[in-house]
């Protein structure tokens, strides 16, 4: 067991397999010169791998994310990594279009092995474009499979059954949580894709909560918890396929629910795990479900607005109060 | 340069069997007996053939919308293809995916493809893998001029170039983007011209002079096998049927279109000279590849005919790899 922070977790994984499997390659924009990628992820990796495993590519999302297609098409296990989730825009087609698409519309003649690894969310006055959680956009394209991880644990072993996987895969990093530490096993291990896992147990309400979301709520139970209220906090850790079983059950149990997710409200990722709830457990529920999100804005540059913008600690406990009211 | 007379006889047979397949579509497609939509690429066999006539099996090539040609020229079955065109479980797609979404990854087939630009991106990546495995394979990235506009292409030559990959970017200039002329969809005439942007070796061929393209496209071949970069042909041809089938062409009159369909701006009927005036063939084994080649087309659409549709329980089956 070590310490280390996600990035460190990421990198670990990305070292593993790619020291297992000669199919494993990275590319993607200014991941090798230091400090490794805009937040120092793939640091090193070119002088372990050298150049045809670990390759810069110029600012061109469509060639970089079409070029992983390419390969993953003819053979090759590509781990592109997307500067940020917002650039997903430029390369958007050869994702939802041909990576996603290509096992279905090819007769099941192809796969598509692919590994789009991305940093996504706010909290670093980053701007309106560089700062944004689309995971909602992802969720909605039959193909895909999506992961949020919200621990150096997870992040690792996630990563390496991201990379095994043989359907293309996006891989989601909120910035702030590269910096966070956590426990990490040495040597091999593997997460399961399409399986959340309750972070907290609890008995008197569910929060299901992503990413950075997941934190803020284990601060918040923390709180409530000296006041008598036991929170069952579950983390989806993968959002396609999403694990409903684990969310129905803690519903089951505890009666309410409050999602807590950093995107956008309006069609949101709370969106769907509000409506699956809704349709598969509304006799089990005591209370309306409260979705706690980002208001319906881009994201703003101001740390005051944006510190507004991204569901805190104490917004989440006053909706836990709330629908603990009924 | 020199080529084998049993070359000679292959590549035509390819060119009739893609204007016949194509005819056919367009005949199926105007009696309702096949729906969707499909673009024709008659006018424009010896491209396919031609480029194609160089490539192995393990090479790759991405593809278009008006991609039979490629398909055909490159070993796809055409019984698998008919079968798909008419939507059925047998089809080369189990009837999921239509005309621009035909593939074969045994022949390295990377798909035709429903998004103009869409394949640029996707063969540096075959080409990348070539190279990342020291194979000596080289992909073929078949666009049109009006791709040519898409910034994938801009990208893909780039990067391309820059990691020297074996591409071969072959640009069909047939005249067109969808309803736009080329003089009025770029100020150039030369597509070939943006190679040098990108530091590229480009020639420019008629498209519809078959041993020019096949000669160029074997240069080209040996070039980008030798690990030399990439490499551009631009091909100079003529759509003669309209996008799509059903497209009612009021952007262009029809003189135009008749000129090209002339014995000798077709590149069947040139090419059908040649054989004939350097005795690689008689009229009678002319005729014969003809009649061989309409009964394969026939006994597909039979084939085609004959198969199931898909179960409506096969709906979400081979959407992820389980």
């Amino acid at each position: 067991m070590a310490t280390m922070n996600m990035s460190q977790a990421i990198k670990s994984a990305l070292v593993f397999e790619m020291e297992r499997d000669p199919d494993v390659f990275c590319l993607g924009e200014d991941i090798v010169p230091d400090p490794g990628g805009v937040f120092g992820v793939t640091e090193g990796l070119q002088d372990q791998f050298g150049k045809n495993r670990v390759r810069d590519t110029p600012i061109s999302e469509s060639a970089l994310i079409g070029a992983s297609v390419g390969a993953a098409l003819s053979g090759l296990r590509p781990v592109a990594e997307l500067m940020f989730v917002d650039f997903i825009g430029v390369g958007m087609d050869q994702l939802f279009n041909q990576a996603a698409k290509m096992r279905y519309m090819f007769g099941g003649r192809a796969n598509v092995p692919m590994v789009i690894r991305t940093c996504c969310g706010a909290g670093m006055a980053a701007g309106p474009q560089h700062s944004q959680s689309l995971e909602a956009w992802f969720m909605h394209i039959p193909g895909i499979k999506v992961v949020y991880p919200s621990t150096p644990h997870d992040a690792k072993g996630l990563l390496l059954s991201a990379i095994r996987d043989d359907n293309p895969v996006v891989y989601l990093e909120h910035k702030e949580l590269y910096y966070k530490d956590g426990e990490v096993p040495e040597g091999e291990y593997t997460v399961p894709l399409g399986k959340a896992d309750v972070k907290l147990q609890g008995t008197d309400i569910t929060i299901v909560a992503t990413g950075l979301m997941v934190n803020r709520s284990l601060a918040a139970a923390e709180k409530l918890s000296a006041e008598g209220i036991s929170v069952e906090v579950v983390d989806p850790r993968t959002l396609l396929p999403l694990d409903k079983d684990t969310i129905l059950d803690s519903v089951k149990k505890t009666h309410k629910l409050v999602i807590v997710t950093e995107d956008v409200k309006f069609a949101g990722s709370s969106a769907e795990i509000s409506a699956m709830v809704a349709e598969e457990a509304i006799e089990y529920l005591d209370a309306p479900i409260i979705r706690l999100a980002a208001p319906f804005c881009p994201v703003p540059f101001s740390p005051v607005l944006e510190a507004a913008f991204m569901p805190g600690e104490e917004q989440i406990i006053a909706s836990v109060k709330k629908a603990l009211q009924g | 340069m020199r080529i084998s007379n049993k070359k000679m006889i292959e590549m035509y047979s390819t060119m009739v069997k893609i204007r016949r397949f194509e005819e056919s579509i367009e005949e199926l497609t105007a009696s309702g007996t096949i729906t969707g939509f499909v673009h024709l690429c008659i006018g424009q066999e010896a491209i396919a053939a031609g480029i194609c006539g160089v490539l192995k099996d393990t090479d790759y090539i991405t593809s278009h919308h008006r991609g039979h040609g490629h398909l055909i020229a490159k070993g796809g079955k055409t019984d698998l293809m008919m079968a798909e065109l008419f939507a059925k479980q047998s089809g080369y797609c189990k009837g999921k995916g239509g005309s621009m979404h035909i593939a074969d990854m045994d022949l390295g087939i990377l798909g035709a493809n429903g998004i103009v630009g869409g394949g640029p991106p996707l063969a540096c990546g075959a080409a990348l893998a070539s190279q990342y495995k020291n194979t000596d394979d080289v992909t073929v990235c078949f666009f049109g001029d009006g791709a040519a506009n898409e910034g994938t292409i801009h990208e893909s030559m780039n990067l391309a170039s820059i990691w020297s990959l074996p591409v071969i970017f072959v640009v069909e200039n047939n005249g067109y983007g969808e309803f736009m002329s080329q003089k009025d969809h770029m100020r150039i005439e030369n597509i070939a011209d943006r190679a040098s942007g990108y530091n590229m070796p480009a020639e420019i061929v008629d498209g519809n002079d078959l041993i020019a393209v096949f000669t160029a496209a074997s240069k080209a071949v040996r070039q980008v096998r030798g690990g030399k970069g990439p490499v551009m042909i631009e091909c100079k041809t003529f759509r003669i049927a309209g996008h799509f089938v059903g497209d009612p062409e009021s952007y262009r009159d029809k003189q135009t279109v008749k000129k090209w369909q002339k014995a000798e701006k077709d590149p069947i009927s040139r090419f059908e000279k040649i054989l004939l005036e350097k005795k690689i063939a008689t009229k009678s084994n002319i005729k014969k590849i003809k009649q061989e080649v309409h009964a394969e087309i026939e006994q597909s659409v039979e084939f085609a005919k004959s198969c199931p549709e898909p179960s409506t329980e096969d709906l979400l089956e081979d959407v992820y790899v389980d």
